[in-house]
């Protein structure tokens, strides 16, 4: 029988299998930022234990971080004394930190890609769920908690149990306007927050072919939001391309070599999975969300759904939203473009192009937060800064900020956010705050109209960029 | 890790599902760097009102009940792979966890943490919160080496499923870094055989 994707990648990996039970799996690379890590730190200081591989470690500090005055001692007390410790760890075990700062500095699933140490073929985990993220270069990605990742300091490997294999088709021609990330809030809002678990996920068909780098991570990113533990598009020459040239990617002959080895990893025809959902790429229109879970989505010109389940009316409630209301032309106070999944250079490039001309309405605070630090450096290097200055949006430093609103970056409660990012839970961007999820289009259009708006139909000069 | 074998006690009926790890712990206590702390912000939001006085309607704030074991309905722990999750339930006080359906992180997150993931049928759960609602003082058996939990001298047992390597860890009371540790030449074996 014939092996998928993802087969291929964890075959290469497997150190040993225990009968009946998990495998060890081999780890290319650890990410780890400030939240999850000292914890893990400790347990090993305290039991004595080594760390065995800091060479295939990278750290950053991005959840915690302010996103203005970056040159200044952090404000806040806790923050600093966890940025601190990262720091320390770091030094005392000898792992390669991008700090506050650093010109690599940025949000974990940004900064490695960018730099090219994120590879096709790689077994890549972090303490953090949105590792799937770099499954869109064709490796095995997944979020640990911190138990895991002093088990992968310890020994530069992991207990797994092999999950079962998912594979999402999305085949046709989208729409003009609809962004990657409208193609994976559709596939949520169609198969529900769980649909996944259990599962690692490939994504096929022409539309994922045809999706640049930065489409695919933001759709790979989302993975973890239907309950797959990571998502993963096939390497091809789009994904050779993005990785060639990038400070830490492999060079000359070694490239070569690789790159003859990542044309390998394809799923055979033959292979088999244990689900399998297709979708027409036609149905596809801009989403947003209007609940409390990343699997209630909407086209933006739907009405939201009736029913009577209690979990369903809480989020309602939450939202101060009501069945079959309408959300175009609602007011909103916030849009956030910014988060690992959308705050790379291309949606700053698809804001900027809406925005270019146009003013931002009023009642909108508008924040732009770049994943890194060379996404905020290529921002100004293409002039998109002035762009967003001139249309009265706030451009800030790096780092996951109202994402997780661990920072001071917090929606206000009762306040409706239109955000780029993965997460609407329930004072996910601040207590009492309402998220709606969106793409990079929808946020920019939101903030010059101060209200939802339909972008369809205003978009036919976006073509070269959407 | 302390070893695990039997367990029973009151519990707590949640009657919520998708309960995510953002409820169960919120962002804003994450800054903490030890996991002890975690148990006073365990689903902070919930207990307490935003002026910092306790909601009275929130069930672990009811005093009728009590116990380390906490009943939850359908998708418990989705959401982030955080760990700070279960550390926040383990340092509360919770042993045991009842659902129809775990996320999968945070079932390993528990596992690895010492408390054990019960996953039963929708009518049993549904059975099983009835009761502890009906009467507080019910008393909820788990045997992890028969994988069964039952209500104490109830006729009904429910089976449940669990890896047979994490049963082993739990009633050892090793865990995955033991493990690993044991199995260090395979692990040099490979980065030698594979070039890395
Ligand atoms: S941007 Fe948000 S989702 Fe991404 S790593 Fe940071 S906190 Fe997590």
């Amino acid at each position: 029988m014939g092996k998928t994707l993802f087969d291929k990648v964890w075959d290469a990996h497997v150190v040993d299998t225990l009968e009946g039970g998990p495998s060890i799996l081999y780890i290319d690379k650890h990410l780890i930022h400030e939240v999850t890590s000292p914890q893990a730190f400790s347990e090993l200081e305290q039991r004595n234990i080594p760390v065995a591989r800091p060479d295939k470690i990278i750290a950053t500090a991005d959840h915690n971080t302010p996103t203005v005055d970056q040159h200044l001692p952090v404000k806040d007390v806790l923050s600093r004394k966890q940025l601190k410790q990262l720091t320390e760890n770091c030094k005392k075990n000898n792992i390669t930190l991008y700090g506050l700062g650093h010109k690599y500095n940025g949000i974990v699933h940004v900064m490695t890609p960018e730099l090219g140490i994120t590879q096709p073929g790689m077994t890549i985990v972090c303490g953090d769920s949105h590792t799937s993220t770099h499954g869109a270069f064709g490796s095995i990605a997944f979020g640990i908690g911190t138990t895991q990742v002093a088990q992968v300091f310890a020994s530069q490997c992991l207990l797994l149990t092999k999950p079962k294999k998912l594979r999402v088709h999305v085949n046709g021609k989208l729409k003009k306007g609809v962004l990657p990330k409208d193609v994976i809030l559709y596939i949520i809002s169609k198969l529900g927050t769980n649909s996944g678990t259990g599962y690692f996920c490939e994504y096929a068909g022409n539309i994922f072919e045809e999706m640049s780098m930065e489409g695919r991570m933001t759709v790979c990113n989302m993975s973890i939001e239907m309950g797959a533990r990571g998502g993963m598009i096939a390497p091809d020459q789009t994904t050779f391309d993005y990785v060639k040239g990038k400070p830490f990617a492999p060079k000359g002959a070694d490239l070569d070599q690789r790159i003859a080895y990542w044309k390998t990893l394809k799923t055979d025809e033959d292979a088999v999975f244990d689900q399998e959902y297709y979708f027409d790429a036609e149905d596809i229109e801009p989403m947003i969300t209007y609940g409390t879970n990343p699997g209630m989505g909407i086209k933006i010109t739907d009405s939201i759904p009736e029913s009577d389940d209690s979990s369903f009316e809480k989020a309602l409630n939450y939202m101060n939203f009501t069945k079959g209301e309408f959300l175009l032309d609602k007011p909103i106070d916030y849009v956030f473009i910014g988060s690992c999944t959308n705050s790379r250079i291309e949606d700053f490039r698809v804001a900027a192009h809406y925005i270019k001309g146009k003013e931002k309405a009023k009642n909108v605070t508008a924040w732009l937060v770049p994943g890194s630090q060379q996404v905020a450096k290529q921002i100004s290097e293409e002039g998109l800064d002035r762009i967003f200055e001139a249309a009265g949006f706030e451009l800030r430093q790096p780092g996951c900020s109202a994402c997780l609103a661990m920072n001071d970056d917090k929606i206000p409660e009762g306040a409706y956010c239109v955000s780029t990012s993965n997460r609407n839970f329930e004072g996910r961007q601040g207590q009492g705050a309402r998220t709606i999820l969106a793409s990079p289009l929808v946020a920019a259009a939101t903030a010059v109209a101060g209200k939802i708006v339909n972008v369809t139909e205003e978009i036919t000069s976006l073509e070269a960029v959407v | 890790m302390e070893k695990f074998t039997k367990h029973s006690s009151t519990a707590i009926p949640l009657a919520i599902e998708n309960v995510d790890t953002d409820q169960i712990i919120p962002a804003r206590f994450l800054k903490a760097t030890d996991k002890e702390s975690f148990g006073d912000n365990v689903f902070r939001d919930w207990r307490f009102h935003k002026d910092g006085s306790v909601n009275q309607n929130f069930i672990l704030n009811d005093s009728r009940y009590s116990g380390t074991i906490l009943i939850a309905k359908n998708n418990f722990g989705c959401g982030s792979s955080r760990e700070h999750a279960a550390w926040a339930l383990s340092a509360y006080g919770f042993k045991v966890i009842v659902s129809s359906f775990f996320a999968d992180i945070f079932k390993d997150n528990a596992l690895n943490n010492g408390i054990l993931p019960v996953t039963v049928s929708k009518e049993y759960l549904d059975f099983l919160l009835q009761e502890v609602v009906k009467n507080p003082q019910t008393v909820v058996e788990v045997d992890l080496e028969n994988q069964s939990i039952q209500i104490k001298e109830h006729e009904v047992v429910e089976m449940f499923e669990i890896n047979p390597y994490k049963k082993l860890c739990l009633l050892n009371g090793y865990d995955d870094i033991d493990y690993l540790l044991s199995q260090k030449e395979k692990i040099k074996n490979y980065e030698i055989h594979n070039n890395v």
